[in-house]
């Protein structure tokens, strides 16, 4: 793998991980259990889709084979992804979202933290405005975590589930592959081990702020860096991808 | 019993042009229009998110999705302006979504047409908010205060859809075959229902009287259709679509368009309920409605907790 390769997998990484997200959550729209839950999920997923597509239109930049963000968004195949598992995993009831959120703001706070020190500007920039969002993405989470913490038993023993269930997709987000290793000599990429304590700190926290139990590490889900994916995206790309691989000579 | 001392002040005030506010003295008979308006067109802004809601997962640009949920966030947070209006005349939320379940409620009929396809998306956004900013722009001076402030803000933000979907239409006009036929079909199904927008003729329009005397209602169904007609037809023409109205021709004389009969019967159907997708959005209202019910329910009891201790 050359340094560019590395670059262009690891900024195509976190932009697959902001637009499957951003995909993901913008499914609620008319199906919030309010209506201002209905607006504040439309909100992080865009704030997700727009980060998207300025990690994808640099990876586009990188690869230097004049594509687009959109031509790497809808006309990759799965393969070609490299998005963490947990960000695919259909939104389930609103419980299921919001332990999701969590514990994916509560790793994205940190890194975008990180990488908006990194040595390449443009990532640096768009971590700096990552960070700010996903600081504002982890609050939202959070105050819901309490309110179905301490809610009801039902609100309760659904997070408590909801977390139980994700919690193998959580050992993905702190795998170091090829790149990483890569660009963190460079000064490029973050050590995802050195945020590993600090993410497991904040989401101790806030579950245990929330009376809910922290499930013990088992055997993690893996593959999402060699573009091994769930079912689930799968069906995710064939809807995204439809209008873009039907009529591949429109523009829209 | 209103006083007459009440009641003509009431109409002096409205006579003045001065806005009615939620603690002036208002008719029953006037709070009861302005609830029954101001919840229909709420509930108009979020039944509105499905049709749309049905297209962002196939958005086919980054950008396109964008804009279209951020659309469609701008119209939920109309029926949450709304909504609050709504409640300043003694009504709750709750309430005015029971009456929605219930059908004492209305919304628009044009949320009961599906989207079939991405250009449907464009007509929406060019036709269908189109013809909601030509009504809104003249409810700004409504008499009730609080509608009318919500219909300011609100039609700065439809003005962005009009233009966002026109440009979407014309986009596809100047595409491949495929994608001009897409947009001329949208346009087929959806320009008639977005002239029903603006309900029955002046003359077959019975309850309007008094909603021009407290100054609700500003301009009648039919001016305000002509409107609408008058500033689309230009917009077609220029990007090459086609009008499907044969009888359409420029009137001179009232420097206007005269255009063929709208279909009345198709309009008391949908509004009966046996549109295309009446029972459908009303069904997706009510699924999501109960299935929230246990995460209200968690909110309230958390926030009671917390205000005991
Ligand atoms: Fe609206
Ligand atoms: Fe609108």
């Amino acid at each position: 793998m050359t340094p560019q390769e590395a670059l262009f997998k690891y900024t195509l990484r976190l932009g697959d991980n902001a637009l499957i997200q951003g995909h993901r959550l913008s499914e609620w729209c008319s199906k919030g259990p309010i209506l201002e839950e209905d607006l504040a999920l439309t909100n992080i997923a865009l704030d997700n889709i727009g980060l998207a597509q300025a990690f994808l239109k640099y990876a586009a930049d990188i690869e230097g084979k004049g594509k687009t963000e959109d031509d790497l968004a809808y006309k990759r195949p799965e393969r070609q992804f490299y998005n963490h598992q947990i960000t695919e995993l259909p939104i389930g009831d609103f419980a299921v979202t919001i332990a999701k959120q969590l514990l994916i703001s509560a790793f994205e706070v940190p890194l975008f933290s990180a990488l908006s020190h990194s040595t390449d500007e443009t990532i640096a920039g768009i971590a700096a405005k990552g960070v700010k969002e996903s600081r504002y993405h982890f609050v939202h989470s959070r105050d819901w975590c309490y309110r179905l913490g301490e809610g009801t038993e039902l609100s309760h023993s659904k997070l408590q589930q909801a977390i139980h269930d994700l919690w193998a997709y959580t050992g993905e987000l702190f795998e170091m592959a090829e790149e990483d290793t890569i660009l963190l000599v460079a000064g490029i990429a973050v050590d995802l081990e050195e945020l590993r304590p600090l993410w497991k700190e904040t989401v101790a926290t806030v579950l245990t702020e929330a009376t809910i139990q922290i499930p013990e590490d088992g055997t993690m889900h893996t593959g999402s860096r060699n573009g091994v994916h769930t079912e689930h995206l799968g069906h995710i790309l064939a809807e995204m991808q439809y209008l873009q691989r039907a009529y591949p000579d429109a523009t829209w | 019993m209103d006083s007459l001392v009440q009641t003509t002040a009431f109409q002096q005030k409205i006579d003045q042009d001065l806005n009615i506010e939620p603690k002036d003295h208002m008719p029953d008979a006037y709070r009861s229009h302005l609830i029954r308006q101001i919840s229909q067109h709420a509930h108009s802004e979020v039944i509105g998110m499905q049709p749309e809601g049905n297209w962002i997962t196939r958005a086919p640009s980054l950008r396109a999705k964008q804009i279209l949920l951020a659309k469609i966030q701008d119209e939920g947070g109309h029926g949450l302006y709304l909504y609050s209006a709504a409640e300043t005349l003694g009504i709750s939320r709750e309430e005015m979504i029971e009456q929605l379940h219930s059908g004492k409620a209305k919304y628009s009929n044009i949320f009961n047409y599906p989207t079939l396809t991405w250009a449907d998306i464009g007509a929406i956004g060019w036709l269908v908010d189109g013809a909601a900013i030509v009504n809104q722009v003249s409810l700004q001076r409504t008499s009730f205060g609080p509608y009318a402030r919500a219909m300011v803000r609100i039609c700065k933000e439809e003005s962005f859809h009009q233009r966002q979907g026109y440009e979407i239409m014309a986009n596809m006009m100047k595409g491949t075959a495929e994608q001009r036929e897409m947009a001329q079909d949208a346009m087929n199904r959806f320009w008639w229902p977005a002239l029903m927008m603006f309900g029955p003729h002046d003359g077959d329009s019975p309850h309007s009287g008094d909603a021009f005397l407290w100054k609700i209602k500003r301009k009648s169904n039919d001016e305000l259709r002509q409107k609408f007609i008058d500033k689309t037809i230009d917009q077609a023409t220029l990007i090459g679509l086609t009008v499907p109205d044969p009888e359409l021709k420029w009137n001179a004389e009232k420097e206007g368009y005269d255009h063929g009969e709208i279909d009345w019967d198709e309009f008391h159907r949908v509004i009966r309920g046996n549109g295309p997708c009446n029972k459908q959005r009303m069904a997706h209202h009510v699924k999501y409605h109960e299935e929230g019910a246990w995460v209200r329910e968690a909110a309230a009891a958390y926030k009671q907790r917390k205000n005991e201790f």
